[in-house]
């Protein structure tokens, strides 16, 4: 089981109530209250009817993997983890987010895998949303 | 108005070095260009419209500055390494409406001995994308291929297929960078990178770049040579969709129907194709996605054979393709141009050289099939076509 650096992500004005709920392990989504539109990746305007009137709301955390790769040599930040997967994963609530799948063997990781967020803390005043495998 | 006709091809250019250290990247901009004017039998005075991607300095002020020229119309439309091939529809079109007469599109780049690439600013979905280690285009690729196994039992042995082919290919062409053929077990074998990507999955990294001549059909008359006409141009942007990413299909399902259409051509009347290969899957769902097969089918399509030229049922790639021969600038969209003009000429290495070939297809896929990308379909053909 590889050890992953957790790199900050770049907040902007854009994302900074995102990834601030992540420092209280919450992971938020936005809903359009227009068209009911689940929106991802978080932005001022609803995507499917380009409205503002969005909210947010916490997010079950739970999710299926779409899919996803094992990389096998990392380079910078994760130069030193060994082997480790990145995927997408298919929320219960529609988006399909990119991330990484953890606390379990690389070789163990399928397509359909049902799988729980998890946070880690980068030190900066924010969390890294990562999955592991969950028993749905 | 359709482009059909408007335009043709009257000069190619293709760098023959693979790692050229001692050339700045304008060197090779002004080479290319200076080649494929040579090959259109024009020079760089005649030069009217100026068309680079979004990584040359400050795009066409920066090559009209140091080509010094002065043209009256220019795009620096930036997908990718699919970027060239809606230049020449562009500039087909441009050409069409009468804003100029010869049009000439650049590629250059150093990813070997010393990358001079683009540094985009970040967009908005950068922090989300950035943070968890994905470093490369085989890892976004990755997750194209590993979707698509799962969705249609496509196999790793079946992407060997395709560099297979693609090396058959390139033995034939002195300036490739892999020359030797490989078998699917030598592939299959060559160290993973992103499952289920291998080494051998990937497309080469090289420097160098290539050119194009695109003229009016009054210049073309008068150059006297086999040209190639432009028969018909589509070009799509896939993107992430609001979360919702669909990873086993490319932009080529839209593309691929507006290029057919402008054509008044079908997937029969191909008879070769450069496809564009940055990874084995990016070939495999692009011919699904154009209609060469049904969708899941491509690995059953390229077993066997299936794009080895001249005889395969697809003739794909002669030169050898990004996978063997040549991904300058890590972009491979010029030469898959290159290497149709040079079928529809009878310029191909013999070897690989399709049968008086009446129509061709190039297809372009720049960014990333497990993110966002662009797709660019052209097709070219004979006088007569």
């Amino acid at each position: 089981m590889s050890t992953l650096p957790n790199p900050a992500p770049t907040v902007t004005q854009a994302n900074a109530a995102f990834w601030a709920a992540t420092a209280e392990g919450r992971f938020q989504l936005q809903r359009c209250n227009e068209c009911d539109t689940v929106l991802w990746f978080p932005r001022r305007h609803c995507p499917s009817c380009w409205t503002e009137n969005v909210s947010t709301f916490d997010a079950s955390g739970k999710g299926v993997i779409y899919s996803f790769t094992v990389i096998r040599k990392g380079a910078m930040a994760y130069k030193e983890s060994g082997p480790f997967v990145v995927a997408y994963v298919e929320l219960a609530e529609g988006p399909r987010v990119m991330t990484n799948i953890v606390d379990c063997d690389v070789e163990t990781v399928t397509v359909g895998m049902p799988v729980e967020v998890v946070f880690h803390d980068t030190g900066q005043g924010n969390a890294l949303y990562r999955f592991r495998p969950s028993s749905k | 108005m359709s482009i059909r006709g408007a335009a043709y091809i009257a000069g190619i250019y293709e760098h023959p070095g693979r790692d050229l250290p001692d050339l700045t990247v304008w060197e090779i901009h002004i080479d290319v260009a200076r080649g494929a004017l040579a090959d259109a039998g024009l020079g760089m005075e005649d030069v009217d419209a100026l068309f680079c991607d979004g990584t040359a300095g400050f795009g066409v002020l920066t090559l009209a500055d140091y080509f010094n020229i002065n043209p009256t119309y220019v795009d620096s439309t930036e997908t990718g390494g699919s970027s060239y091939l809606a230049h020449v529809g562009h500039a087909a079109a441009a050409i069409a409406a009468g804003k100029c007469n010869v049009a000439l599109v650049t590629l250059a780049g150093k990813p070997k001995s010393g990358w001079q690439g683009p540094s985009f600013t970040p967009g908005p979905e950068s922090a989300f994308e950035q943070v968890w280690g994905m470093m490369g285009a085989p890892h976004s690729y990755a997750l194209a291929a590993q979707r698509h196994m799962y969705e249609f039992g496509t196999t790793s042995a079946q992407l060997a297929e395709i560099k297979v082919a693609a090396s058959i290919h390139a033995q034939y062409n002195p300036n490739a960078f892999l020359q030797k053929v490989v078998t699917v077990d030598e592939v299959l074998n060559s160290p993973m990178v992103a499952d289920p990507l291998h080494r051998l999955d990937c497309c080469v990294v090289t420097d160098g770049g290539g050119a194009l001549v695109i003229v009016s059909p009054e210049i073309a008359k008068k150059l006297g040579k086999t040209n190639a006409k432009i028969l018909g141009h589509g070009e799509a942007v896939k993107h992430t969709n609001n979360g919702r990413i669909d990873l086993t299909h490319t932009g080529a399902v839209w593309s691929g129907p507006k290029a057919f259409a402008e054509a008044g051509v079908n997937v029969k009347d191909i008879n070769y194709a450069s496809i564009y290969d940055s990874f084995t899957i990016t070939v495999l769902q692009t011919i699904e996605d154009l209609g060469f097969c049904e969708k899941g089918k491509g690995g059953a399509f390229v077993a066997d054979g299936g794009l080895v030229a001249p005889f395969g049922k697809l003739p794909f790639n002669t030169d050898g393709g990004g996978l063997c021969n040549n991904h300058p600038s890590n972009r491979g969209g010029i030469t898959k141009v290159i290497e149709a003009v040079r079928q529809l000429r009878g310029e191909a290495h013999p070897a690989v050289q399709v049968p008086n070939p009446q129509i061709a297809l190039a297809h372009g896929t720049g960014g990333s099939l497990g993110s966002r990308h662009g797709s660019v379909t052209l097709i070219l053909g004979q006088e007569d076509a």
